[in-house]
């Protein structure tokens, strides 16, 4: 018998063999495909189970986690929700995350590797960082005045430091609170039918994520072509160019909202917004430099990102006479982000030099220590220096004496362009109000904002929709805002 | 072994057995100091829990490390004064898995605040070393088991019938439920049943072995000696098959097995057992639609996610094993409790799985294996044909059980409910188990005794 159980003992054995062979092929070989399973609901808890780092404007945090006691433990909050949207976006259990959320959400939910102490310390204990903060370049007074001054109106602002490419303000309406959609109940579920199922897409970010013609803001552009091409070489010297203007190969009229357009000089036809001016100096200027010049300022660039991406501004580069001229006026093909048009008035502002945007100051550790922070990146040359000196001239006329009287600062010097843009199948669409500017305070060295602002009139008041009237005092607000500070 | 040593003989305590000539070291100190360690392992863990999970000590931790202490002293002392030449090993070994299982389920139950099944676990695990302690003191010889097979089988079988008559819990009918407490007799008819078979075995494994016809290569045993245990048998299954218990009912064909083999050493009653054993598994499977499901779980673990209907137990309970990795989360510090359902009974050795890793996982096994080692050693070292067998039967009903339900919660083998032997929720298996422990306490005491004795063997 003895025997008999010996071998009863080596299959006892074997039975444990099989079970610690078993354990390792399930705990060892296939556990990592295991656990990225999607049905797998670990890394969710774990994302979930501690706080989320904070984004913060102005050292002040703009969000806040709340303990639900739930599985996925911690949700988001917002103390400014709507404010402060296009910023942040939003970061739910259930829809995931937009915007600063998303393009920081390594930092915000600890799971990036910069996070740890020493590399590879986490690996080796088994510990998770608490999610990182991230402090924005946002100027919380310029963008409570931009979301205050849109108020009731669909509209967007980007506002940027010129000399650094500091994202000041974003802001985009009509807003919504991103708190909505934290978390996975059915309320977040409601919410989120009701946001996406919104005519007026309240989730839809326009300062970055929107383009819109530019309209005679883009005659900046076009200025900026024509002086630094030789096309016009003094501002106020008459330019040959009729009232209409005939576009090239075509029987097409252009007209002006202005008298007094036909021949006018440079400066004359910059303040007074002479679509036939402009027109033909794009003509003149030809598509190879209207071309170039813009995409210096950064249209037909689909890698922005600030750190979260930017839509495309488009200038059309394959186009007949006829539609360049129009091109240089902010029609047919051209579009641009508000955050596009705020560059282009910060190039100018900047002497001609260029700073991609950025909206994350520094990153930061729990414990306050930096992990990273944005220096501005090397400046571009967009136009000569000269190029620039005038074209701040042009655009100080405007608020001086022009359109753009509306954003002019007792004490600072600002300089501005107004735009009106058509948009919808024969132009039957509302217009859009613009106001491009950039502002110095008395005692600054240099512009300290440059901003953009569109707002999309109502078709109530069609005839009162213009660059002046509804989008200057917006732009004004802004840069009162920042100058003050 | 036999270390003789000078003086006279020692007066044992066990009143049947001779004492020995010559002197055994008893090695109750190592014992002693073995049992200590599992009781502080056991209060680290309960520490470390709560120290994971709430970040303080929990309250109880003084209380639990002192009530399992005693009780492990308790049993100690019933050791030490009746059963002084036992292994030394078996005791602390079911104290540190009680102790652990404890620590386990009271970790689960802060997932489950309305549902605390750790003191109701304490409660059984007392009655389990009291029933320890009784059979230690009462039980002078293991022999005496061996005239009451017929009684024990008799026994267990109105044991396994009983729950037909309850209501089914889970789609298996194995649970009394007598005034809030569930008990789960079909645990304690397995001891009943393992000393039916060893008795019966060791009195007829003469003819079950040499008589019979040959049928081609195999020597068949006569229908006179094997009909009483195949009925037996075919009855413990057919009352399981009917339960729906099939873990249980693979844990008696196992032993059946295993017991037959040992007593008779054909080989034949292996393939024979095998036969069959494949045979019931294809017809169960085919006609059983609750068995059915689990093979093809057993599959297909992933089945009901790829068709949309989210992870079932099974997928949960690998997902635990494998978020474990090598070193485990740390205790308290799992998601286990995904798994939902049982997971303190059947599925709470992936909550050890996660929590301790691959590496704690090894050492629980390695326990259990040490534990099934020192009771086949004891059934090596014993004269006696029914203390073999019962000592191999009751070990082999540690390694079937635990390779059951280990190996069906890792996919192994399909899954097929059962208590991870100490470790998991339920009393009557903590009881069995304490009960299976004592026997084998006993066994093991006999064993050296016997073997010191100048008489040898009584038959």
């Amino acid at each position: 018998m003895t025997r008999n159980i010996r071998h009863a003992a080596v299959f006892c054995a074997l039975l444990l063999v099989a079970l610690v062979v078993n354990a390792a092929r399930v705990q060892l070989v296939r556990g990592p495909e295991f656990d990225g399973n999607p049905a797998n609901r670990r890394p969710d808890i774990a994302r979930y189970g501690q706080p989320r780092g904070d984004i913060r404007v102005g050292g002040e945090p703009v969000t806040g986690s709340r303990d639900t006691g739930e599985h996925l433990r911690y949700e988001r909050t917002y103390t400014e929700g709507p404010l402060y949207a296009p910023v942040t976006g939003f970061a739910s259990q259930a829809y995931g995350t937009t915007l600063l959320e998303h393009a920081e959400d390594g930092l915000l939910s600890g799971a990036d590797p910069a996070l740890a102490p020493i590399p590879l310390w986490n690996d080796v204990t088994g510990f998770g960082n608490a999610g990182g903060s991230v402090e924005t370049t946002i100027h919380a007074g310029a963008q409570r005045a931009a979301f205050e001054g849109l108020g009731g109106h669909k509209g967007a602002v980007a506002a940027i430091e010129p000399a650094t490419g500091r994202v000041l303000a974003l802001v985009s309406t009509p807003s919504y609170d991103p708190q909505h959609l934290s978390g996975n109940g059915a309320a977040v579920k409601r919410a989120w039918e009701r946001l996406t199922g919104d005519p007026d897409k309240p989730m839809l970010n326009r300062a970055v994520r929107q383009t819109y013609p530019p309209g005679s803001t883009f005659k900046v552009v076009t200025a900026a072509a024509a002086l630094d091409a030789g096309v016009v070489s003094d501002l106020d010297a008459p330019t040959v160019s009729p009232d209409p203007y005939t576009l090239p190969g075509t029987r097409t009229r252009l007209t002006n909202e202005s008298e007094g357009c036909r021949d006018a000089s440079l400066r004359e036809a910059f303040e007074w917004s002479c679509n036939t001016v402009f027109a033909k100096l794009g003509v003149d200027v030809g598509v190879a430099d209207m071309a170039a010049t813009a995409e210096a300022f950064g249209f037909n660039d689909d890698g922005l990102r600030v750190p979260f991406s930017v839509a495309r501004s488009t200038f059309d580069t394959s186009v007949d006479r006829a539609q360049l001229g129009l091109s240089s006026i902010g029609q047919y093909n051209t579009r641009a982000t508000p955050l596009q048009m705020a560059m282009v008035a910060a190039a100018v502002a900047n002497g001609g030099q260029a700073r991609t945007p950025y909206l994350v100051e520094r990153t930061v550790r729990a414990g306050g220590a930096v992990v990273a922070t944005s220096g501005s990146s090397p400046a571009r040359e967009v136009m000569s220096p000269a190029t620039a000196a005038r074209l701040a001239e042009l655009m100080r006329g405007v608020v001086e004496n022009g359109t753009g009287a509306n954003a002019a600062i007792p004490g600072a010097v600002v300089g501005g362009k107004t735009g009106t843009a058509q948009h919808g199948v024969g132009n039957s669409g509302t217009p859009y109000a613009w106001f491009v500017s950039w502002a110095r305070g008395g005692q600054d060295a240099e512009p300290r904002v440059a901003v953009a602002v569109v707002v999309e009139g109502r078709a109530a008041d069609r005839g009162e929709i213009s660059g002046g009237g509804l989008a200057a005092p917006v732009a004004r607000a802004v840069m009162a805002a920042v100058l003050g500070s | 072994m036999n270390k003789t040593g000078p003086g006279p003989g020692i007066t044992v305590a066990a009143a049947d057995a001779p004492p020995p000539a010559a002197r055994l070291p008893r090695r109750r100190g190592v014992e002693l100091a073995l049992i200590v360690l599992a009781v502080l392992l056991s209060v680290f863990g309960y520490c470390n829990v709560g120290l994971a999970v709430r970040g303080s000590v929990p309250p109880g931790a003084a209380g639990y490390g002192a009530g399992l202490g005693v009780l492990a002293l308790l049993a100690h002392a019933a050791v030490r004064l009746r059963a002084p030449y036992a292994d030394p090993l078996l005791l602390p070994i079911g104290v540190l898995l009680n102790g652990l299982g404890l620590v386990l389920i009271y970790r689960l139950d802060l997932e489950t605040p309305r549902d605390a099944a750790a003191p109701t676990q304490l409660v059984w695990s007392t009655l389990g070393v009291g029933l320890f302690t009784v059979v230690v003191l009462l039980l002078r010889d293991h022999r005496v088991l061996q005239r009451y097979a017929y009684v024990s089988v008799a026994a267990a079988l109105v044991l396994l019938t009983l729950p037909i008559l309850f209501p089914a819990v889970n789609g298996a009918r194995i649970w009394l439920r007598i005034a809030g407490f569930s008990i789960q007799p079909g645990e304690f008819a397995k001891v009943l049943l393992a000393v039916f078979f060893a008795a019966y075995l060791a009195a007829n494994r003469g003819a079950l072995a040499y008589a019979g016809r040959r049928v081609w290569r195999l020597k068949v045993p006569t229908g006179r000696v094997l009909g009483p245990i195949v009925a037996v048998w075919l009855v413990s299954v057919g009352v399981l098959v009917l339960e729906r218990d099939l873990g249980t009912s693979l844990l008696f064909f196992g032993l059946f097995v295993v017991l037959l083999y040992v007593a008779t050493g054909r080989t034949g009653w292996i393939a024979v057992g095998l036969l069959l054993a494949a045979l019931g598994a294809v017809a169960v499977g085919w006609l059983e639609p609750h068995v059915h499901s689990r093979v093809e779980d057993w599959l297909h673990p992933f089945a009901s996610i790829e068709a949309g209907r989210g992870p079932n137990q099974l997928a949960q309970s690998l997902f635990a094993f494998a978020a474990g990795g090598v070193t485990g989360t740390g205790l308290g510090l799992g998601h286990s409790v995904l798994i939902g359902f049982a997971t303190k009974s059947d599925f709470i050795l992936a909550t050890a799985g996660e929590e301790l890793g691959f590496l704690g996982l090894t050492a629980l096994f390695l326990l259990y294996g040490l534990l099934v080692e020192r009771g086949l050693r004891a059934g090596l070292a014993v004269r006696d044909p029914f203390g073999r067998l019962l000592a191999v039967g009751l070990s082999s009903l540690v390694a079937l059980q635990v390779f059951v339900i280990a190996g069906g919660v890792m996919g192994l083998i399909p899954l097929t409910g059962m208590a991870m032997p100490f470790l998991a929720q339920g009393g009557s298996s903590v009881v069995t188990n304490w009960a299976i422990v004592a026997l084998l306490i006993r066994i093991s005491h006999a064993a050296r005794v016997q073997g010191a004795s100048p008489q040898g063997p009584r038959p």
